[in-house]
């Protein structure tokens, strides 16, 4: 136990009665995220203000205590895992919308709200917050943020960095940083809003966010594409692309992934196909949107489609997106471990990243089911096993590793939108290269000297 | 539920190890939403029953509370990807509790009084008292109610207008019906008269007999029936309630009735469970598989019968709020909604969130106040912006928490059951 009595007592002083935990069933369920990593945190702090947070980290430093943030801890990496003890900072009831801009069209929040609530608030007022992570209901935007998170849509509209205009971050020492505006153009210094963002919580304790947000497009379309193979599948995603359409989603789904969905939530999904292909096509001008998704569907029936149903109406419509958000989760059906990754490659290396993550699952023995954003390249590839089986665990790392390799000769990277966290550490020079790596270990150092924040994540030791 | 070698009975492994942390049950659950805190999860539950069970933390009081913390509104049941019941092992992990460290007025009041309705009709005695000699309206009139401290305030909100005599003995064994009818709607029909129901909410419960009867039911209400088992499930006392499910088994059984047709929500979701419940013993089990076959809620049976029109024109706003052991305990939340739209006139308004807990959970107002008027307060948001003058709700425990929650806020609005409608619209004279 690394933070003492005292500390724990000066907390209560900063934080008040009932915003303090450390009761062994608190620390026990602060111990996770959703990945299988566990480590409890000293004590739990629940901070309600900006300046509670810099009280909080500034003792942190003066006692050289470690500070892991935490929103709702779904992430995938294990980012938000204490392993090295110290303050578990929950962010979670730092969750107001503090202004909607109609006119600038941004929203000013606090860390802790949950992305889907903002999301719905905006939407009364016919603005837009895009970013969708499988998570938007049980993720915050200090953690989307932080991750820099994605989802199906950012095909067409970007992800979570992409409309941070500003932030306001507490420093490694208690100070509290201010960056950005409602500026569109903004060339002033460095950009510290995209150093921050996408950092983990290792450079800083993210408090606040002023979002840009566009108009909320009134009409979509989601077509079901099904086909017989996989690999036309994988083709189909380039050739609708290389087309000039631009859907707001194109999501790919493979014959696993489908069974575990229709097995959970009883949708009527095909049984026989090898893969799904979920294409929505989003605007404001009702015919466009129509134009577009019949010319994406004639791309799939000339690419070898099997069938194409879209969508009668908005129940239909939201019922496969949530299908589609549920596929991660009820893979858990078909095995009792799962390990998924969310490679990204150049989308013109989809078909062979496909290929090869099948040829990798058959080399091992053990199943890889592929589900993903195939239309900005980034691909989950989930390995299914028994971790109670020693012959099935020993292969998980090989098979990560090999996964790795092949996104990276692919001209792919580690990670399109989960993060590192600990889980992909080892993996970073390889993808990175020790030069960028010494700069970024640089940049840490200047900002987080005692390393406090979130240790042991992202880089290698 | 699983026996182990040591005699005590414990949740299947598979409800805690499945779980792989996604958090989705956060964005459904009333408690985590309201605290925003882990500990009150449904997640961290199943994280804490894992390690109370595998022995990494005690079983200590603290972590047993937090299994009493749950609502038990089954959200995150449904909303589980991986198909494991967080509320149920939350159940069950109070009745862990309750073998290895038994509380004593437990068996008391859950063997000795609960299901014992003689004795249930003396210890309500009081409450009865309390209306019928004009004390209550005193209250009321004088302005007592609001010298009462908080909970004490809120807890006589909870209570409707009293029965002067319980149900039980108002209500004749057999019901004829009020006219023959052909096949289904022609049944002889079993009723199970609950204890809220009986003892509080007779109203309604008259109204449902009526309502049967008028369309073309023979009504059975065997006067023996015990309590459904719930309350006992609740405190960690499953084991009490396979005799009653047993006794309510054979009564129904001599009753030979083709169905049998609750009007308590939670009533009707435990007797649907009976079949589960003695699915080991082998005297019992297809006895229970064929009863809880027949159970329906009175909204699902009647949607089933060619039920006659009501002729009146209501001209009234109306919304309706899911009881959670109906809407996810039975399945049933299209037939309250169809039966209410076939009154003429009835306004019906969509409650948002209207399968969210209304933080009743039985006793919850009584043993977790404050969070339960927070997870109340919530409702209560939804309810003023319909604007509604009537919310239906066929949960005794549902609408005593929806009392509260309008006389807190001084609401102009009236918490019935949707029969209690039916049966006003066929009784209004005032009609086309």
């Amino acid at each position: 136990m690394i933070v003492d009595k005292t500390v724990v007592e000066q907390l209560k002083e900063i934080m008040g009665q009932g915003a303090v935990l450390h009761s062994p069933e608190d620390l026990a369920v602060y111990s996770y995220d959703s990945t299988f990593a566990e480590h409890r945190p000293d004590v739990v702090v629940l901070p309600s203000t900006t300046e509670q947070v810099s009280r909080v980290v500034a003792l942190a430093a003066q006692e050289r205590v470690p500070v892991v943030t935490r929103g709702m801890a779904s992430g995938l990496t294990a980012a938000s895992v204490p392993f090295s003890g110290g303050i578990a900072l929950l962010m979670t009831r730092m969750n107001r919308l503090l202004e909607i801009d109609e006119q600038n069209a941004t929203a000013r929040v606090e860390a802790g709200i949950v992305t889907a609530d903002l999301q719905a608030e905006v939407e009364k007022r016919g603005l837009f917050y895009p970013p969708d992570p499988s998570s938007i209901r049980h993720s915050t935007i200090g953690g989307n943020i932080a991750c820099n998170a994605g989802g199906p849509r950012c095909l067409k509209y970007g992800v979570t960095g992409d409309y941070v205009l500003g932030l306001t971050v507490v420093l490694a020492d208690g100070r509290v940083l201010r960056t950005g505006g409602k500026l569109i153009k903004d060339v002033v210094g460095y950009d510290l809003t995209a150093l921050f963002t996408g950092s983990e919580g290792t450079l800083g304790v993210i408090t606040e966010a002023l979002l840009r947000l566009t108009a909320k497009p009134r009409f979509a379309r989601t077509a079901l594409v099904e086909f017989s193979s996989l690999a036309d599948a994988s083709r189909t995603v380039n050739a609708i692309l290389s087309a000039g359409i631009v859907p707001a989603t194109l999501e790919l789904m493979d014959e696993t992934a489908v069974a575990c969905i229709e097995e959970a939530m009883h949708l009527g999904l095909p049984l026989d196909v090898e893969a799904i292909l979920l294409v929505e096509t989003d605007g404001t001008d009702e015919g466009a949107v129509l134009r577009e998704i019949e010319a994406a569907a004639q791309l799939c029936r000339e690419s070898g489609a099997r069938q194409i149903r879209v969508a009668k109406d908005e129940t239909e419509r939201s019922n496969l997106w949530k299908a589609r958000r549920s596929v991660s989760p009820s893979l858990a059906r078909k095995a009792p471990n799962k390990l998924g990754e969310d490679i990204t490659v150049p989308r013109s290396a989809i078909p062979e990243a496909v290929r090869r993550l099948k040829a990798i699952s058959a080399k091992y023995g053990l199943p890889i089911v592929i589900f993903g954003h195939a239309g900005d390249g980034n691909l989950h590839p989930n390995i299914l096993f028994d971790k109670r089986d020693p012959v099935q665990w020993a292969k998980i790392e090989p098979m990560v590793s090999d996964i790795f390799d092949t996104s990276l000769q692919l001209g792919g990277t580690l990670s399109g939108e989960h993060g590192v966290g600990t889980l992909k550490r080892p993996y970073m020079e390889r993808a990175l290269g020790p030069v960028s790596i010494e700069m970024q270990k640089r940049i840490k150092q200047v900002l987080d000297p005692f390393n406090i924040l979130n240790p042991g994540k992202v880089f290698p030791d | 539920m699983v026996f182990q070698s040591n005699g005590i009975c414990k949740p299947s492994e598979n409800e805690y190890l499945n779980c792989i942390r996604c958090g989705l049950c956060l964005a459904v659950c009333p408690t985590y939403r309201e605290y925003l805190n882990e500990t009150a999860s449904p997640r961290a539950r199943v994280a804490l029953a894992r390690k109370g069970l595998e022995g990494e933390l005690e079983l200590s009081p603290n972590l047993i509370e937090q299994m009493y913390g749950c609502f038990a509104c089954m959200a995150c049941n449904d909303i589980c990807p991986v198909g494991i019941h967080p509320a149920n092992l939350a159940l069950e992990m109070r009745y862990v509790q309750e073998q290895l460290h038994p509380a004593a007025w437990k068996k008391t009041f859950f063997q000795g009084l609960i299901p014992k309705p003689v004795r249930m009709e003396l210890a309500t005695l009081p409450l009865r008292f309390y209306e019928m000699f004009g004390v209550r309206r005193m209250v009321y009139a004088l302005g007592i109610r609001r010298l009462m401290p908080a909970q004490l305030r809120d807890m006589e909100a909870m209570l409707p207008h009293l029965p002067q005599r319980p149900l039980r003995h108002v209500l004749s064994e057999v019901t004829p019906p009020l006219r023959m009818r052909e096949g289904r709607a022609g049944a002889r029909v079993g009723f199970f008269l609950g204890c809220a129901q009986s003892l509080m909410f007779a109203d309604e419960s008259a109204a449902t007999v009526r309502v049967l009867a008028r369309n073309g039911c023979t009504v059975i209400t065997p006067k023996q029936a015990t309590c459904c088992g719930m309350p006992a499930t609740g405190y960690g006392r499953q084991d009490l309630v396979q005799d009653q499910a047993r006794h309510n088994i054979a009564l129904f059984e001599r009753a030979r009735v083709e169905a049998i047709v609750a009007d308590c929500a939670t009533c009707g979701s435990t007797l649907k469970e009976y079949g589960h419940l003695l699915a080991g013993d082998p005297e019992w089990a297809g006895r229970a598989a064929a009863f809880s076959k027949k159970v329906q809620d009175v909204s699902e049976f009647l949607m089933e019968i060619p039920l006659e029109k009501p002729r009146a024109h209501m001209n009234i706003r109306v919304t309706y709020h899911d009881p959670c052991h109906l809407r996810r305990g039975q399945g049933v939340w299209k037939q309250p909604r169809a039966l209410l739209k076939m009154i003429d006139g009835l306004e019906f308004v969509e409650l948002p969130e209207s399968d969210w807990c209304c933080g009743s959970a039985g006793s919850q107002l009584i043993t977790h106040y404050e969070t339960s008027l927070k997870v109340m307060a919530r409702k209560m948001d939804n309810v003023e912006a319909t604007g509604a003058q009537f919310i239906a709700s066929g949960c005794p425990g549902c609408q005593m928490q929806l009392n509260v929650g309008v006389r807190r806020r001084g609401l102009a609005v009236q918490v019935v059951h949707p029969v209690m409608l039916l049966d006003q619209a066929y009784n209004d004279k005032r009609g086309k």
